[in-house]
């Protein structure tokens, strides 16, 4: 506890009866450059506002060096923030936009003026101080609003992405600046941003981020070597996620072959998700000592690598970096060695509602009443469990013709076939398996056919 | 073959109708204000008006009287169109309709009802009424062009200043209102420039013990003193003009303030 400098508890917030974070736990240590890192719409952003205190929390609390700060107002609080669109003073000028915090602390001018161009050589703008910030190009007014927040030597500086509006060199500049500035002032940065390069490239930690829940905490190499779940297999970098089987500890199946492994406890014989990283299969021409043999569909240039996508003898379709170019259509041969292969923990393995039974072949759940069987013996209104496998809930072009309207909320491609989670009109998720192609936010009818409907008592 | 008729073509009824009913009448008010009876150059108008105590008199407190009003106006303005466009303090849209609303109504029938209610409460008609019948005239005025800049203020400036240290009192006066300053500068241009001219109120409001300048620039024009009434219209055109272009030195931000 020490040196936590910020210490985040059981944080949760609603808006419009909507919940926008749910149970957000999390600590920066003193001078770490921690990043909130996910989709647009996940709540980073809310956090950073309740830390800078333009929102307060529904629940939970925010301490800064082992203090709730709840009570004290924004302009008490020793942070700053960079503003997204950096909101610079349109009716001031560079210097006065920089020494404003300055001036409502009443420091003598001739302080103000040394801090104000101390700030600007630091963030190479020397010589703008008369400059008005609407003459300023998207990268210096950028510049400045970090000045006009380091310029009061803030304990944490929060960053609200605030390089989404530069285009890419001028971002990836930006980038190292900003690592250099971290590493030479020693303040403590928490970074918001959606772009996962960017958090890889800053960070000393990332928290990943998904629909108001944490996905995981760890460092660039820990979240992207070991992801803890598929959201941040898919959500960081290139991956292959696959179904498999735990045979034993240290024994994983997956695309119809057995590989050595090295993650234990799972149990055996259990359901798993398979991460391996294209650049993590090693591809070569002999098939001889290769642990499974594939036909390469295509390959493109990348600049550094080529992108090749393989289909194996029994159908699984792989990508896989390398900087040799393999010719399309030859075979080839490919080999995983066990610790590039991150086994994670499956979320589900089948869909199960809440549901009650209406007669004796009706079950309500999702707000539908379902033809099913129902087993004999159980009374109508009676409480049940429905189970319904992935692959058995059917996807309809037009919402009207199914039985629940939804909208593909997420999906990921498993290799073979395309894992979708669907959101129906109720905010309830359910979770298909289908060969189709859909995405994100297409409309679909959900049908279910009453024998695929299993009703547990 | 028939010539496709070029786009700037298009512009003439406007040009025609400008012409007819502003540059017209405004050659006309200076031709009179600096002609005689029998149409020869003159300045005796200007002079007249220059030497004539009661007139300048008039003009005087017609001045006064209006900066009073736009300083009524604006103070009393500027926190209705703040309130309006605080999220936490208005919820309805509504209410923004509730003080516009006035300006729907004929301004003489407001006035006269106004005179009316004065009379039934036994109330003096005096200066007193007089400002008060301007201020409930021109008050929707003030607040219109104040709303609408507010309303376009990134809130992100606001909590940009309190996040560097800024009280909420340091936010208004050091962010919200210097950013606001062009709807403040269509507010005043738009209380004040009526005001000068009014006649109406004034009759009505102070049974016309009080002339303002209009009121003096009706009576000529009445009295069949065309010449000297032009010269008067005039002055206060070129009143208005000068307070236009004061208000108006921050041009490029004008267009914001939205004159409705």
């Amino acid at each position: 506890m020490a040196n936590h400098i910020i210490d985040i508890q059981n944080l949760s917030k609603s808006f419009g009866g909507k919940k926008v974070l749910d149970n957000i736990s999390f600590y920066v240590r003193q001078g770490e450059f921690v990043t909130l890192l996910g989709p647009s719409g996940c709540g980073k952003t809310t956090i950073l506002r309740q830390i800078a205190g333009f929102i307060s929390p529904d629940e939970g609390c925010i301490l800064l060096d082992g203090n709730d700060i709840a009570q004290i107002p924004p302009y008490q609080r020793p942070l700053n923030t960079v503003f997204q669109r950096y909101a610079l003073f349109p009716h001031l000028d560079v210097y006065d936009n920089i020494a404003f915090g300055l001036k409502l602390k009443k420091e003598p001018q001739e302080e103000i003026d040394k801090k104000v161009r101390k700030v600007l050589k630091l963030v190479s703008m020397s010589d703008y101080e008369d400059r008005d910030v609407e003459s300023l190009s998207g990268g210096q007014q950028q510049r400045v609003a970090i000045a006009r927040a380091l310029v009061n030597q803030p304990k944490v500086l929060l960053l609200d992405e605030p390089l989404a509006a530069l285009d890419l060199k001028m971002r990836k500049d930006m980038q190292i600046e900003l690592k250099e500035m971290h590493e030479k002032l020693g303040i403590t940065f928490i970074y918001v941003t959606h772009d996962q390069e960017e958090a890889l490239t800053l960070s000393d930690t990332i928290v990943v981020l998904n629909e108001g829940k944490i996905q995981q905490i760890g460092t660039p190499a820990d979240i992207y070597n070991e992801p803890q779940n598929s959201f941040v297999a898919d959500f960081i970098g290139e991956s292959n996620i696959l179904n498999g089987r735990m045979i034993c500890d240290r024994k994983v199946e997956f695309i119809g072959h057995e590989f050595n492994c090295v993650d234990e406890g799972f149990g055996d014989d259990v359901p798993v998700d398979v991460v391996i990283r294209p650049e993590d299969i090693y591809i070569m021409n002999q098939t001889e000592g290769a642990q499974f043999t594939a036909k390469v569909k295509s390959c493109t240039f990348k600049g550094v690598h080529y992108e090749m996508y393989v289909e194996t003898e029994n159908g699984f379709e792989l990508q896989i970096q390398d900087y040799n170019a393999f010719a399309v259509g030859s075979t080839v041969g490919l080999v995983i060695k066990p610790q590039d292969i991150q086994v994670m923990k499956k979320e589900r393995v089948c869909n199960t509602f809440d549901g009650t039974v209406v007669d004796d072949s009706h079950v309500c759940f999702l707000g539908e009443d379902f033809e099913c069987r129902v087993p004999a013996g159980l009374q109508s209104g009676a409480e049940v469990k429905v189970q319904v496998p992935f692959d058995k809930i059917e996807l309809l072009d037009y919402q009207e013709d199914g039985a629940l309207a939804g909208e593909v909320h997420f999906l990921l491609y498993k290799g073979d076939h395309y894992h979708l989670e669907i959101k129906t009109d109720d905010d309830d998720r359910l979770w298909v398996d289908t060969n189709d192609i859909w995405d994100k936010g297409d409309l679909v009818g959900i049908s279910i056919a009453a024998d695929d409907i299993k009703v547990i008592a | 073959m028939m010539k496709p008729i070029h786009r700037s073509s298009w512009c003439l009824p406007y040009v025609v109708f400008m012409a007819i009913f502003v540059v017209l009448p405004l050659i006309l008010i200076g031709f009179y204000a600096f002609s005689d009876g029998n149409g020869h150059f003159t300045l005796a108008n200007f002079t007249k008006f220059f030497q004539d105590k009661d007139s300048l008199a008039t003009f005087a407190l017609s001045i006064e009287v209006a900066i009073e009003n736009t300083a009524i106006c604006l103070l009393l303005g500027y926190p209705v169109a703040w309130i309006l466009t605080n999220k936490k303090l208005n919820k309805s849209a509504v209410t923004i309709i509730l003080f516009i609303l006035p300006m729907w109504v004929n301004a003489l029938m407001r006035t006269l009802a106004t005179a009316e209610l004065f009379t039934m409460f036994g109330i003096t008609l005096g200066k007193g009424t007089l400002l008060y019948g301007m201020v409930y005239d021109y008050l929707p005025f003030m607040i219109y062009p104040i709303y609408n800049t507010l309303q376009k203020i990134d809130p992100s400036y606001a909590e940009a200043a309190e996040d560097l240290g800024a009280t909420p009192w340091r936010v208004f006066w050091k962010v919200t209102v210097p950013l606001s300053k062009p709807g403040i500068m269509s507010g005043i241009m738009m209380v004040f420039m009526p005001t000068v001219s009014t006649f109406a109120i004034s009759e009505f409001l102070t049974n016309n013990k009080i002339k303002l300048f209009g009121t003096i620039i009706q009576e000529k024009i009445y009295a069949s003193m065309w010449n000297y009434g032009a010269a008067l219209a005039f002055i206060m055109l070129i009143i208005i003009g000068i307070t236009t272009l004061l208000t108006n030195n921050d041009s490029d931000n004008q267009v914001e303030g939205g004159l409705i």
